[in-house]
């Protein structure tokens, strides 16, 4: 490891403690804002792990993320602790993303995006249909987990994304799956199993999604499938991992802090507008901003450079 | 034999659904996912129309075409032809022209919810029953059917038997060929997305007489119409129109049988058979 690397370390690790000071503040809403923006880092930062050097666009993220929800719900309403849900649910997350990479990811992107599409649906049907069936409607979560433990297990599990991320980035898996980003033929004709390498790291982003889900159960208190499996969760993930930019482990993070404060606005004063401010974003992100904030700073940082060096 | 022809009725609207979306992304390439929306804005005119001026949904198909024709040219030239030029590869338009169309649909979903309100609308139309052979069949749904039908065969005999759909075809298969042979496929491609977007918005007004719809149910339609162009191979006409009927009677079947909450399912269970087992469609050739 190099100096740089030991010095960016040490900065997460302080920022994460910083960040894991916010409940002393002893503002609720501060805190609730605080979960969410947590939430939202740990499923943008996991995603981009696996979309960011793919391009596979996913949009399963609901659909891990609910299974986690439900999976610790079940658990606790048959007496199961807690803090075994969790471990369970991420097992369950990299099993179903297992079985849909192993569907759709030895195929063209496409067919991942159009089945990561319809995966929550899919399952959310298949819960409710259940529940028919079962003659159960919902299901409830009650737990002694406040708030303040429930956003500390979210930041400790961002350090755990970050430090997975920074990890892969190194390995032997991370440069494959930079060179299938790049170009596909290229990768399997230099030898690398492109469908492990992709189906490998899917599973990491699913099981991390899953977990997500699991810790957010108990704050729900009352779950059912429309609020466990909302497809808007899969949506909100990619536009703001887009707009903070793929390309850095940090990137996502960037874009996350300032959407979700202003969809939480937008949803408090105009709360049928959500859909149209999440279409927009898809434009201004595809036209404007094809690399994030990141890109926009890089290339900020480097006309700085280059007026320096004229100077 | 009741499922089955209910089946075959419902899959002759899907066919017309996903001979738009196949024009679109086989033809001109461009994965359009705001394609559902287009087809919930045909049938709200149908509505809007029918409400409003007891004016007949077959009536309304005809003014429907020719806006939605012009709007989806609008949006090729506009928003899409951009993207094309910009990207270095097929994949990167896929991804771009994915998130594009994404924000459309979120766009217009929000415009018609500001529109029309997040309610579901339908309305009565040829509401009577019919008896073919011994049983009965809503009249709404044998009459979509059969505009469906009739307009299917339409555009096969255009792709097939004119020259600007004998293009549209070679430049499915070849868009960098195409050129070479003296193909305006700028001009081209911009006509197959337009005349994509039209007969979904048509498909969508028929669909509106016996289905009730709301501002937010056009990613259902788009998903089922991406399940049935890759079942039936992307750019075969053919394909689209048997795996649009396979659909409507599964679906009917698991309707029927087992649970209306469950179609989405049933169509997800035929896609990943398609996937695991035919990847390139019921009638592809495989090309790697």
């Amino acid at each position: 490891m190099t100096k740089r690397d030991w010095q960016s370390l040490t900065l997460s690790a302080v920022l994460l403690a910083v960040a894991a000071c916010l409940p002393l503040t002893g503002d609720a809403y501060m805190l609730s804002i605080g979960i969410t923006i947590a939430m939202y880092a740990v499923l943008a930062t996991s995603w981009a792990l696996f979309s960011g050097p793919t391009h596979y666009i996913s949009l399963a993220t609901a659909a891990f993320f609910g299974l986690g929800t439900y999976t610790t719900a079940i658990g606790i309403e048959n007496g199961m602790n807690y803090w075994l849900t969790l471990p369970i649910a991420a097992i369950l997350g990299a099993v179903l993303a297992a079985l849909v990479g192993f569907a759709t990811l030895r195929l063209s992107g496409v067919y991942f995006v159009i089945f990561t599409l319809g995966l929550a649906e899919l399952v959310r049907q298949v819960v409710t249909w259940g529940q028919n069936v079962s003659g159960q409607k919902g299901l409830y979560v009650l737990t002694d987990i406040t708030e303040v433990h429930i956003y500390w297990q979210l930041v400790a599990l961002a350090g755990i994304v970050y430090l997975t991320g920074w990890a892969i980035g190194r390995s032997r898996l991370g440069f494959a799956l930079r060179i299938i980003g790049d170009d596909e033929e290229v990768a399997r004709h230099s030898g690398i199993n492109t469908s492990r390498a992709k189906i490998l790291l899917f599973m990491v982003s699913g099981a991390t999604a899953a977990v997500v889900g699991s810790m957010l159960a108990p704050r729900y208190i009352y779950i059912e499938p429309a609020l466990a499996f909302s497809p808007m969760l899969s949506f909100l993930v990619v536009i703001m991992a887009l707009l903070g930019g793929t390309g850095r482990l940090w990137g996502p993070l960037v874009g996350v802090i300032p959407f979700t404060l202003l969809f939480e606005t937008i949803s408090a004063s105009f709360p049928n507008q959500t859909t149209l401010l999440l279409g927009l974003s898809f434009l201004v992100i595809v036209y404007l901003l094809p690399r994030g904030f990141v890109g926009l700073i890089e290339s900020g940082k480097r006309r700085l450079r280059d007026r320096e060096a004229f100077a | 034999m009741d499922i089955l022809i209910t089946g075959l009725l419902l899959g002759g609207t899907y066919a017309l659904i996903a001979m738009g979306l196949n024009l679109q992304y086989g033809m001109a390439r461009i994965m359009n996912l705001a394609n559902g929306e287009f087809l919930v804005a045909g049938g709200f005119a149908a509505f809007w129309f029918y409400t409003a001026g007891q004016v007949s949904p077959l009536l309304t198909i005809f003014i429907v075409a020719p806006l939605a024709f012009a709007v989806n040219w609008l949006i090729y030239v506009v928003m899409l032809r951009p993207l094309v030029r910009r990207a270095k590869s097929q994949g990167q338009l896929e991804v771009d022209a994915i998130l594009t169309t994404f924000g459309l649909a979120f766009v217009s979903v929000g415009i018609m919810l500001a529109l029309f309100g997040g309610d579901y609308f339908s309305y009565s139309y040829l509401a009577r029953p019919i008896t073919l052979i011994g049983d009965t069949y809503a009249l709404n749904r044998v009459t979509a059917a059969l505009a469906a039908v009739i307009i299917c065969g339409g555009l096969w005999l255009w792709l097939n038997r004119t020259r600007a759909g004998m293009s549209i075809r070679a430049i499915a298969v070849d868009p960098k060929s195409a050129r070479l042979v003296g193909i305006d496929v700028p001009r081209l491609s911009a006509l197959a997305f337009a005349l994509g977007g039209a007969v979904t918005a048509v498909g969508g007004a028929l669909i509106s007489t016996f289905l009730t719809l709301d501002a937010s149910t056009g990613v259902m339609f788009t998903l089922k119409a991406l399940v049935i162009v890759i079942m039936g191979g992307v750019g075969d006409v053919r394909g689209t129109i048997v795996a649009a009927l396979l659909l409507g009677i599964l679906e009917t079947v698991v309707a029927t049988l087992i649970d209306p909450g469950l179609t989405l399912a049933a169509a997800y269970l035929l896609f990943v058979l398609i996937l695991l087992f035919r990847p390139q469609g019921l009638f592809g050739r495989r090309t790697s």
